[in-house]
């Protein structure tokens, strides 16, 4: 059996996990990546779009260009990568972790780290977690597999296409098969306002008149052996309504009705998962319920932007290596979601080192504001001149907001959207 | 020109996303429903010449990378799109490539050209 030793063990070579390792490097400890696929760059090497890097390079950049700028970096840094490396487990030792891995060239491979990042990203919801009746035909695919089919394979999954959810990875889909000369039928989503962007709107459905119906669902799927067509029905008072039903003959399905971290790795380490983001727990530092364990990127929770994910990744990198130093908080105050905010992570604040939080709201409002309350005293205030529920919100605290706040041990940070 | 048409059309500078109506009056163009001057400018060009960026992938001598994807330089005017699309198609470039080269120089006269966005090794 291969064994190595490492201060910081990465899982998962995405845009977090790159980001986090080349933070490690730089402050001069040794560290790996692990990563199950052939090459780095997880789900930006199938992004071939353009949209990503305005932050962390100040240009617009596609899926892989981005991911190539990442892996110069890690390669510059002396980063140890295992390609194709899939990590089974993590268990504990008296030295620190232990991470089973198997890879189909070097069999069994086991990794000693005294701290562990976690950086699997997130994957897919699909129709099992949506429930449509109907027939069990082919040609029902979740648009993220569509789009590495098209993008990485060069196989087009389908002619006459209808979407379910108006997620991003959906609408860059329903442009993507329109310029492979596909044709896209419609937009069905149940919500009474798109789930995506509304450039993405803009740009990849009113360009090609494709229709998008809100407050309404697919209520049937029929077809012998491939997809023959689906019935599509609006919702009167929450309920399908049948007398206004109509049916898109259509061979191809593709689902975008949404992401979820994927945490088996982390659920089977003891590491406690929130049930609203689906990711880790994580204190200030980024640090699940496991001492040594953090967690980063879409694996924590899922973000619309790689840059936002990378910039998170940077800072638990840092949190690591300060951990590893036995630099830790004197004091964390918990974070507690209020009106309108579904969550805010990480879910602590260490009011001597306050930090950066990204936070969903459940609302969609233009001149909104943010506010944030300790002990029921309103501690700051920022104008958001537009929320949705897809797009995240980023706050950086800084040590001037943090001065008079005079936190009790257990005062509770409650953050809200009016 | 053609005659004056009114559009209706979302403005994508920011988040908000105002929806504008935008017509031509006396020889300027009118941009109603903007909330602040980006709009204006977005909505201007939008109405004389829209203009997008081209991504897509095309197809290579190879078995283990079929696809390279790529990208225009900036963004070309939409009505032009399809023709470079099926220019696109019809290539297939020899692996290895490097990001960043250029597939297609000066795309019919208007100073964007076509990139590949990514490195593809050739055969090992
Ligand atoms: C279709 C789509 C469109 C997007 N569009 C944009 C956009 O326009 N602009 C933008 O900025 N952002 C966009 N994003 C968001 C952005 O791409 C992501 O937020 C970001 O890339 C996530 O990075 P990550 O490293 O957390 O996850 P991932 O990229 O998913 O990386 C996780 C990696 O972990 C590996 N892994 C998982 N489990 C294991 C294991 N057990 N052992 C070893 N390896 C493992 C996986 O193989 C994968 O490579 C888009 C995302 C999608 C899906
Ligand atoms: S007009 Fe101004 S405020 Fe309105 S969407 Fe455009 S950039 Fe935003």
């Amino acid at each position: 059996m291969h064994e190595r030793t490492y201060d910081v063990a990465v899982i998962g070579g995405g845009a977090a996990g790159m980001a986090a390792a080349v933070e490690v490097r730089r402050q001069g400890l040794s560290c790996a990546i692990v990563e199950r696929e052939n090459q780095l760059g997880g789900i930006l090497m199938q992004c071939i779009h353009n949209g990503f890097g305005v932050q962390e390079f100040k240009k617009e950049l596609s899926g892989p260009e981005f991911a190539e700028e990442f892996m110069d970096m890690v390669a510059d840094a002396g980063t140890d990568v295992f390609l194709s490396t899939t990590v089974d487990s993590i268990e504990e030792s008296e030295q620190g972790k232990e991470l089973y891995c198997y890879s189909r060239k070097n069999g069994v491979v086991k990794l000693n780290a005294q701290a562990v990042i976690l950086a699997m990203g997130c994957r897919e919801r699909n129709r099992g977690n949506i429930r449509t009746p109907g027939t069990r035909p082919a040609g029902v695919f979740t648009a993220g597999l569509a789009q590495r089919l098209v993008n990485v394979e060069g196989y087009i999954p389908g002619k006459n296409v209808v979407i379910v959810g108006s997620g991003d990875i959906g609408l860059i889909m329903a442009r993507r098969m329109t310029w492979v000369g596909a044709k896209v039928h419609g937009v069905v989503e149940i919500q009474p306002y798109p789930a995506g962007l509304t450039r993405n709107i803009v740009q990849c459905l009113n360009d090609f008149e494709i229709p998008l119906y809100l407050s309404h669902v697919v209520s049937r799927i029929e077809g012998k052996n491939r997809v023959e067509k689906v019935t599509v029905s609006p919702l009167v008072n929450g309920i399908p309504d049948e007398d206004q039903s109509f049916e898109i003959p259509c061979d191809t399905l593709l689902l975008s009705v949404g992401l979820v971290p994927e945490n088996e790795l982390s659920e089977n380490a003891g590491v406690e998962i929130s049930p609203i983001t689906s990711g880790a727990v994580v204190d200030s530092t980024m640090m699940t319920s496991v001492p040594g364990i953090f967690s980063c990127g879409n694996v924590l929770h899922v973000h619309d932007l790689a840059d936002y994910a990378a910039e998170e990744a940077r800072r638990t990198g840092a949190y690591a290596v300060a951990w590893l130093q036995n630099k830790k908080p004197a004091r964390q105050l918990r974070i507690k979601a209020g009106a309108n905010v579904r969550y805010v992570s990480p879910g602590m604040i260490n009011p001597e080192l306050p930090d950066k939080l990204y936070l969903r709201t459940l609302i969609v409002k233009n001149n909104a504001q943010l506010v944030m309350k300790l002990n029921n005293n309103i501690v700051k205030e920022r104008k958001l001149s537009h929320v949705q529920p897809s797009e995240m919100v980023s706050v950086k605290l800084t040590k001037k907001d943090v001065e008079d706040w005079h936190a009790e041990s257990d005062s509770v940070l409650e953050v809200s959207v009016q | 020109m053609s005659a004056p048409e009114t559009k209706e059309m979302i403005c994508i500078s920011c988040p908000i996303s105002c929806r504008m109506t935008v017509y031509e009056e006396n020889d300027s163009i009118v941009v109603k429903g903007n909330k602040c001057a980006r709009g204006k400018v977005y909505g201007e060009e939008e109405y004389l010449a829209p203009k997008r960026m081209v991504t897509c992938t095309v197809a290579t001598d190879s078995e283990e990378f079929p696809r390279l994807p790529v990208r225009t330089t900036a963004s070309i005017p939409k009505e032009t799109i399809d023709e470079l699309l099926q220019e696109l198609y019809s290539l297939n470039i020899k692996l290895p490539v490097k990001r960043g080269t250029t597939l297609i120089e000066n795309y019919h006269d208007t100073g964007v050209d076509v990139i590949a966005t990514m490195t593809l090794p050739g055969r090992a």
